[in-house]
């Protein structure tokens, strides 16, 4: 792969859609690149300087264990990372690292659990989200069975959302052939109420008031496995994954199971985009770094057939916020590929030229330094992969 | 007096003790297994769930017995019972 250093592809987006915002969300100049890469045995922990061009993998950590959720914070000044993992004898655990993942702790008692009188008990956690920028010690965890746990105290011990908990439609929940997960986390960081979080089945919610209460915001959302005239109801969809871009944050993209959709006003309507892409279905979605009209799916073939559409293995990019797609195959096998992506598998980094990373479920995991135009195999052979996430720092 | 062997998976939460002594009475293995609040809540959540539930692919053993075919966590642990927590057929 060639060295894309330097280059600045995304100064043409400008010209072609002037309300997009170009912005860098964090400084990434001398920074190592940290990529964190959870597998259904496993997480790997890869380090490359900031050129990305080779990278050191570390692994795997939790042996045979399967980890759906990472994530790498720095809002304290220091590191911090979280991986959620999960032992098919001895159930789920959250752990921390401060060393950039060298090392992680091994906690007692469960620090996310659901309080007795709810009835529940935690079958595994699916995202670990920061909280703002101005809150460096507030943490958020969505799970399954479909709930939200927040931690004030930099992921000490975790507190169930109750409006949440106790919402009037939770009983109708159903779960997808993942179970029933609250994977998506979207964070409002202009107005510390407004939150919106995504769950399979169950669709988007969205709370303006500091998550006290919760409203399902799904119109325009299909629901195609519902009799057809109920295929829009006001939730139960069954949502894979939903981005925004923090600069433009009341536009939202998601990505359906079948479906692909974005909203102008922070989900109280949806509308189809899914303009020249193979097929709608998909799990992963990602939002480019700088540029609030770019985004990055994996589109599948169908539920039925969870594969890349005509063997070929495809990331589909939006340059202008979904009115078109374009195919980005370069590196990528394009015959006899017959892959998927699950919707945490597909991330970026924040440097200048934004590397953008995914994971298939046959274990390959792959790498791009300019931003999708040109990819490279980082590994071959992981376990199947359900969790990639970047950080920075930590490589020497 | 109850004891309570552990598999090696799960002798860090035990200060790498393979068996963990209660002293006190308890009438079933589920109030058994709960006793292990005190000497080590970490064994405790990886055998039972925030809801008391054993889980899924965690086998219980009394005297030689699964407690899934006895009477679940039901099954009377009287003084000098041995308590076995086994993987059961699965992994990762």
């Amino acid at each position: 792969m060639k060295t894309t250093r330097g280059r600045a592809p995304v100064k043409k987006k400008t010209r072609r859609n002037p309300t997009a915002k170009k912005t860098r969300t964090s400084s990434t100049r001398n920074q190592d690149a940290l990529l964190l890469v959870g597998t259904m045995k496993g997480a790997f922990v890869l380090r490359s300087d900031k050129s990305r061009k080779k990278w050191r993998i570390e692994g795997p950590h939790f042996r045979g264990e399967a980890v759906y959720a990472l994530l790498h914070d720095t809002r304290a000044g220091r590191p911090r990372t979280f991986a959620a993992t999960n032992s098919m004898h001895w159930g789920p655990t959250l752990r921390t690292s401060n060393d950039n993942g060298a090392t992680w702790s091994e906690p007692g008692p469960q620090t996310v659990r659901f309080p007795a009188e709810s009835g529940r008990a935690l079958a595994q956690i699916w995202q670990i989200a920061p909280g703002r920028a101005t809150e460096p010690n507030v943490f958020y965890c969505g799970v399954e069975p479909a709930a939200l746990f927040e931690s004030r105290d930099g992921g000490e011990s975790w507190e169930p959302n109750k409006g949440l908990l106790n919402h009037e439609h939770q009983p109708k929940w159903q779960p997808g052939g993942g179970g029933l997960c609250l994977h998506t986390i979207v964070l409002d960081p202009q107005n510390p109420r407004r939150m919106l979080v995504a769950m399979s089945t169950g669709g988007v919610y969205r709370s303006d008031d500091g998550g006290k209460s919760w409203r399902a915001r799904n119109t325009g959302v299909r629901a195609q496995f519902l009799p057809e005239d109920q295929r829009y109801p006001e939730f139960g969809q069954c949502v894979h994954k939903v981005v925004h871009h923090p600069n433009r944050p009341g536009r939202l993209f998601l990505q359906n199971h079948w479906g692909l959709y974005r909203s102008d006003d922070w989900g109280d309507s949806w509308h189809d985009i899914a303009n020249g892409v193979p097929s709608d279905f998909g799990f992963a979605m990602q939002m480019h770094p700088h540029d609030p009209d770019t985004v990055y799916i994996v589109p599948i073939e169908a539920d039925t057939f969870r594969a890349t559409p005509d063997a070929k293995l495809r990331v589909y990019r939006t340059k202008n916020a979904g009115a078109s797609w374009e195919p980005l195959t370069r590196g990528l096998p394009q015959t006899g590929a017959y892959e998927n992506v699950l919707r945490d598998a597909l991330t970026a980094d924040s440097f200048d030229s934004a590397g953008i990373y995914f994971g298939t479920r046959s274990g390959k995991l792959y790498g791009s330094r300019d931003e999708g135009a040109t990819w490279t195999e980082i590994a071959a052979a992981f376990p199947p992969i359900v969790c990639v996430k970047t950080g920075t720092g930590g490589a020497s | 007096m109850i004891t309570v062997e552990l598999p090696k998976a799960l002798c860090s939460y035990a200060d790498e003790n393979s068996s963990l002594v209660l002293e006190a009475s308890y009438k079933t293995v589920g109030e058994a297994l709960l006793g292990l609040r005190e000497k080590s809540p970490g064994a405790l959540d990886r055998i039972m769930d925030e809801q008391g539930a054993v889980r899924r692919h965690v086998n219980v053993f009394v005297n030689g017995e699964n407690i899934r075919f006895l009477d679940g966590l039901g099954t009377p642990a009287r003084d000098g019972t041995t308590i076995v927590i086994l993987a059961a057929v699965s992994g990762g």
